[in-house]
């Protein structure tokens, strides 16, 4: 076939090609025998997944709305995808993160797992990415079901690959199968109600059908084993449990690629629920999101970054914050106003820059350590590491809202929707649980920097092919903390595609 | 009143089974029981499916001449079939990690694996030798 041929095919399925290039991929690297020619295959899927993403999100900025039959099947009765502007922006993000997460997944793996699994690893690591694109892609209620499984078991395939390190990586990764199953049955059983009533499961035409029907006992039940099942894999408050253990015992690349994306994806869902599935029934919609989201969101906050204070594990500190972050991007939805879901969607963007960095860098400390990342092993670390150091911090201070950094853009956005409802005591909440964030940030920074390297402590070395992705993300950190114009008019139309109206 | 029982009696048994399931998830502390527990939580939901795809006095859903045919619905079979599939798949995930659980604590007991991961959270805090876990 000629270049133009495999061109063009491309370029007219581009909304299932971000989804089944990894998912194609996955099949064959799980059989290539040299780790190196898996990672560059994982790398070219990823790549093209990107690629895919980037030039639907230019398309979905002039159209509004992409379609996708597949099979040519028409809906409601074959399977669709469907890209409009929050779409696109979710997998702009998603793919590109994951895309970089790879590139640093090569030199951070070798230190970090078994060598006998690198190939096969690739493998999950594509499954877990298609799976996940395919979740925000989907326009089919049962067809969300199915990629959320395929990324739910990729991803405990991956967590669990870092017992080549640390055992605590098995029942870490057993718990999560376990407690996102559950969450996954929940959300089926939710999509059963709703197919009993209306005998329908794609996503437009069960909205269309549900605001015909207005209410009863099977809708509400439905709506809520479906929010269940999906606040479980968006990790909210309190169904987070399997969090920490998870990112924290993971390999740090598989740390630094889930916390990027997978929990950004699961949001997305749940706000593709909300203000697509339920748009009309505003009236169970608005008790969900002011009676169970909007408290649950700050107590996610405060307890996320509470424990994140007393933690001394630095990747179980991280997943705790993560915690703590996820509550700020469903604090915004919860809002329900164009400002607030606008504010969301730029925290999905600048916490997947800011988390994959600061996982990275943990990661890049591990492989030079050979040791867990805790508060006795960084002893000193900003002397003996300044390049990866410098990158930790520069995530870190955008973590906790500096001005100039991405985290910045985030929380001004966030605390101007919040003002717009007129909310002053959960804006009052919003920043003491940012002043809170500086107090675990400086426990880091003061063990890093502060104080002095243990005598005989063997020299470290900094490998460019580690630090360099995680220096790309890091300087992302600064570009969109200096210019957010492209990202903010982004999530504008992404929240204008969710909600309608402007800000 | 035991005629109305009967005609909802699969959906007694789906939540049975439902309630069934989850109570053995959540309070067994053994992991092979808890995968058992989880597979008849998601039995129940298969089950959930084939009864609503049940249309009183339908045939199997085969294209006849009759017109005036009822037929099942062959959709809600079909969905389970990629669920149990899944659920096949989660089972196989769950037991190949419980092999390795078991290998790397010597135990699938929860609080057994609690206590010797509260045993490697001491050692990583050990200035004297980093990295001793595992």
């Amino acid at each position: 076939m000629s270049d133009s041929g495999v061109a063009s095919i491309f370029l007219q399925n581009l909304p299932v090609m971000v989804v089944a290039i990894p998912l194609l991929l996955a099949a064959i690297v799980a059989v290539v025998p040299v780790p190196r020619l898996a990672w560059m295959l994982a790398l070219a899927g990823i790549g093209g997944s990107f690629l895919a993403a980037i030039l639907l999100q230019s398309i979905t900025q002039s159209v509004g709305r992409v379609t996708y039959h597949l099979g040519n099947w028409e809906p409601p009765w074959g399977i669709e995808f469907v890209v409009d502007s929050a779409t696109s922006l979710t997998l702009v993000v998603m793919s590109g993160l994951a895309f970089l997460a790879t590139l640093f997944a090569r030199g951070s793996l070798l230190a970090e797992i078994n060598h006998k699994d690198l190939g096969k690893c690739y493998a999950a690591w594509l499954l877990a990415c298609g799976g996940l694109f395919g979740l925000v892609g989907t326009g089919d209620a049962f067809n969300l079901f199915v990629f959320l499984e395929i990324s739910a078991l990729s991803s405990v395939i991956l967590i669990s690959m870092g017992a080549g390190t640390d055992r605590r990586a098995l029942s870490a990764g057993f718990n999560y199968l376990i407690i996102g199953a559950v969450g996954a049955t929940f959300y089926v059983i939710g999509v059963g109600f709703l197919y009993a009533i209306t005998g329908t499961l794609n996503i437009v035409d069960l909205a269309a059908r549900i605001s015909d029907i207005g209410g009863g006992a099977a809708l509400y039940a439905g709506f809520g084993f479906i929010i269940a099942g999906i606040m479980v894999k968006a990790a909210i408050f309190p169904v987070h449990i399997w969090l920490p253990a998870a990112y924290g015992y993971a390999p740090s690349a598989v740390s630094s690629l889930l916390a990027a994306i997978a929990t950004k994806a699961a949001l997305y869902v749940l706000a593709r629920m909300l203000f697509t599935l339920f748009e009309g029934v505003p009236a169970i919609t608005e008790i969900a999101l002011n009676y169970v989201i909007i408290p649950l969101s700050l107590a996610g906050i405060f307890v996320g970054t509470i424990m994140a204070i007393y933690e001394k594990d630095i990747k179980i500190l991280l997943a705790q914050s993560s915690v703590a972050q996820i509550g700020y991007i469903s604090l915004g939805f919860g809002l329900a106003s164009a400002a607030g879901v606008s504010a969301s969607f730029i925290h999905i963007a600048n916490h997947a820059l800011i988390k994959g960095g600061l996982f990275m860098a943990v990661g890049s400390f591990v492989a030079a350590l050979g040791s867990r990342a805790n508060m006795n092993s960084f002893v000193g670390i900003g002397r003996r590491m300044p390049i990866t150091a410098a990158a930790f911090m520069v995530c870190g201070l955008s973590l906790a809202g500096l001005p100039l950094t991405a985290g910045f853009i985030s929380k001004l956005y966030l605390i101007r929707a919040i003002l717009s409802v007129d909310a002053y005591l959960i804006a009052a909440l919003v920043l003491l649980s940012s002043a809170l964030s500086l107090i675990y940030l400086w426990k880091i920074v003061e063990v890093m920097w502060m104080q002095p390297a243990p005598a005989k402590s063997p020299q470290l070395v900094e490998n460019p092919a580690i630090y360099l992705p995680l220096w790309i993300v890091a300087l992302g950190n600064i570009w969109f903390g200096v210019d957010a114009s492209w990202l903010v008019s982004a999530s504008r139309a992404a929240a204008a595609a969710l909600i309608g109206g402007g800000l | 009143m035991l005629m109305q029982l009967a005609s909802i009696w699969n959906y007694l048994i789906v939540i049975l089974l439902m309630m069934m399931g989850l109570f053995i998830v959540i309070s067994h502390e053994n992991l092979v029981k808890k995968l058992v527990g989880l597979s008849i939580f998601q039995t129940s939901v298969f089950l959930f499916y084939i009864t609503l795809g049940r249309v009183s006095g339908g045939t199997a859903p085969i294209l006849t001449d009759a017109p005036d045919t009822v037929y099942s619905n062959p959709l809600p079979h079909v969905l389970i079939l990629t669920a149990i599939v899944v659920g096949v798949a989660t089972i196989a995930l769950g037991l190949a990690l419980i092999l390795r659980i078991n290998e790397a604590f010597g135990s699938i007991e929860e609080d057994e694996i609690l206590a010797a991961k509260n045993q490697s959270a001491a050692a990583d805090m050990m200035p004297s030798k980093p990295g001793a876990d595992s």
